[in-house]
């Protein structure tokens, strides 16, 4: 009987792949076409290894404490909607987005600032450079100590965090204009912010979102890790560690599975705004 | 725009690097002391009330700097007590800052290791196989939009169910963590040979494995450096949190956790102040071991 698991996700893999393998060969002339193949490969190689996935765990009757076959996770996601929704509420609706306006409008003001200064550009720099490489989710005890067990503690670990990188990256794009092009300014007599607005700003942008996509990811991590410092009874860093002591692992599993949507879904938002902001990049030119 | 005046050699490091970021260092210290005073002067004030006694300002002001468990310890307390856990403790005691780093350094450092050869390993397929390219590519980098950190508790307590325990869980963590920016940016490497290049190889009659060896290879070691900086940065991180969940009784993450729960303040910032100095000193040796390497390659700076 677990031999028919096993052999069937076998089969699965091996036709999965035979297909991939001819449709990546082939290229295909209507654009369309080609564009609907080049989702289908990734999307065929997915679904075949959530299929040896569920296949090697009731195969091999692996133990759900040590890995629950998909299956039981999504009859788990689907039974506890209200839990993971509370949490999602408390974690992201709150925390995060708090912590991410918060974090990089600061950090983008600062880069105004630090621009204007050619001074603090040669001292905040190099330092900005480094505390962005630096382990920052530590500082998350000490905010839960200041800002107590709710959110804004949380809110205060994603600031920290986005700070930095926007500050960097926005100070990077501010100096990404040419020189003719601020000549060309200067010869229109513009002042100062005009030439920020209506010309480094703009260039400024696919750097900006460029730090935007980077403190999604930050602020999801960030959120949850200093959760795991000390919480309310919810939140997804709560739930994760406390299910995990309990050995629930397949609702650790789940909340896995709603942090990675909530994660991919705000990536992918932002760069649409990206392509709408900078159409003028030659990345996004048609061609 | 003022002009900028051209300097050269210890002028232009002079003005250029040590007096700005000494500058800002210091305006960072001076405002630390501002705030240890604030926001440690309550309790002070209150103390004094409850005895009775009236306190002066310099008396409040000595007197913030010196708690037992402050709300934000003083930069000089954080000095002593690094002092006194590095240097005045054996590195073998449960006590020393030193064995308490070093247990996180080795996690890191198998766990960085481990990512930069799956990373490479991984992109050196993806280059080379058209399949793998469009069915994995897509996924290594929506795997970057995920919060994979999430995942470390599962993983230590996981790998300790089925008898896996020490360093090898947090080294997992880690090299989960620093094979993503590795994977992405050898893709990029390896991939970066211009079409000229490419086409002299075809002339010479190269095979795969003599365009990968001396063509793509060297062509990507910049990029390798490159997300190496990222990686070593992020295993760190990994490191520290996969210390979290365990009640580990080593390493920099557990002298966050024990000292969160026992309110040691001054402990936390010495972890912390520990874990940034070895954040900054491993992307330094990873970046002087690039310089070095590309200039033995020819590589202009």
């Amino acid at each position: 009987m677990s031999m028919v698991f096993i052999v069937t996700a076998l089969v699965f893999w091996i036709v999965t792949w035979a297909i991939n393998n001819a449709l990546a060969k082939r290229r295909f002339k209507d654009r369309t076409v080609q564009a609907g193949v080049d989702i289908l490969i990734p999307v065929l190689f997915g679904a075949a290894l959530l299929v040896l996935w569920e296949g090697i765990c009731r195969g091999f009757s692996v133990p759900t404490v040590l890995l629950p076959p998909p299956s039981m996770i999504w009859a788990r996601i689907t039974s506890s909607l209200d839990i993971l929704w509370a949490d999602f509420q408390q974690t992201y609706m709150k925390a995060v987005l708090a912590g991410f306006v918060m974090g990089c409008g600061s950090g983008f003001i600062a880069a105004i600032i630090v621009d204007r200064i050619p001074f603090l550009r040669k001292g905040l720099l190099p330092i900005g450079n480094l505390v962005a490489a630096l382990p920052i989710v530590g500082m998350a005890p000490i905010m839960v100590m200041w800002f107590g067990f709710d959110w804004p503690s949380k809110a205060a670990v994603v600031v920290i965090m986005t700070f930095f990188p926007m500050l960097v990256n926005t100070v990077a794009g501010l100096g990404a204009t040419g020189h003719i092009e601020r000549d060309l300014m200067h010869t229109y007599a513009s002042n100062y912010w005009q030439t920020l607005i209506k010309l480094r700003l703009p260039a400024a942008m696919p750097f900006i979102f460029n730090a935007l996509k980077i403190n999604s990811t930050l602020a999801l991590i960030g959120a949850i890790v200093a959760e795991f410092f000390g919480t309310p009874i919810v939140g997804m860093g709560f739930r994760i560690s406390t299910e995990v002591g309990r050995m629930n692992v397949d609702m650790v599993w789940a909340e896995i599975f709603v942090a990675a949507l909530a994660g991919s879904l705000s990536y992918g938002l932002l760069a649409l705004l990206e392509r709408a902001v900078t159409f003028w990049h030659p990345s996004y030119r048609s061609k | 725009m003022p002009m900028s005046i051209k300097r050269e050699g210890f002028a232009a490091i002079l003005h250029d690097r040590l007096i700005p970021i000494g500058t800002v260092l210091l305006a960072i210290f001076a405002l630390w002391y501002v705030f240890t005073v604030v926001l440690n002067a309550p309790f002070e004030r209150d103390q004094a009330e409850r005895a009775g006694v009236e306190i002066s300002t310099s008396e409040l002001i000595s007197k913030t700097m010196a708690q037992k468990r402050p709300i934000l310890p003083a930069p000089h307390q954080v000095a002593v007590e690094i002092w006194e856990t590095t240097v005045e403790k054996k590195i073998t005691s449960k006590r020393s800052l030193i064995y308490h780093t070093w247990v996180t350094l080795s996690s890191t450092l198998l766990g960085f290791a481990l990512g930069t050869g799956l990373g490479i390993l991984l992109a050196v397929g993806i280059v080379h196989s058209k399949v793998l390219d469009k069915s994995l590519m897509p996924w290594i980098i929506t795997s970057q939009t995920i919060p994979i950190l999430a995942i470390a508790p599962m993983v230590i307590v996981v790998l300790n169910a089925i008898g896996i325990s020490g360093l090898l869980p947090k080294a997992i963590i880690s090299m989960y963590l620093s094979f993503f920016p590795v994977a992405v940016g050898m893709v990029k490497g390896l991939r970066s040979p211009e079409v000229m290049h490419l086409d002299l190889m075809r002339t010479y009659n190269a095979n795969r494995s003599q365009v990968f060896w001396k063509l793509r290879w060297p062509a990507s070691v910049p990029f390798l450096f490159t997300s190496m900086k990222v990686a070593v940065a992020i295993s760190l991180v990994g490191a520290i949190v996969g210390e979290l969940p365990t009640g580990a009784s080593a390493g920099l993450g557990a002298r966050l956790l024990s000292g969160s729960y026992y309110g040691q303040t001054i402990q936390i910032w010495s972890a912390l102040i520990a874990a940034a100095v070895l954040a900054a000193l491993l992307v330094m040796v990873i970046d002087l071991i690039g310089r070095s390497v590309t200039r033995r390659m020819g590589v202009v700076a």
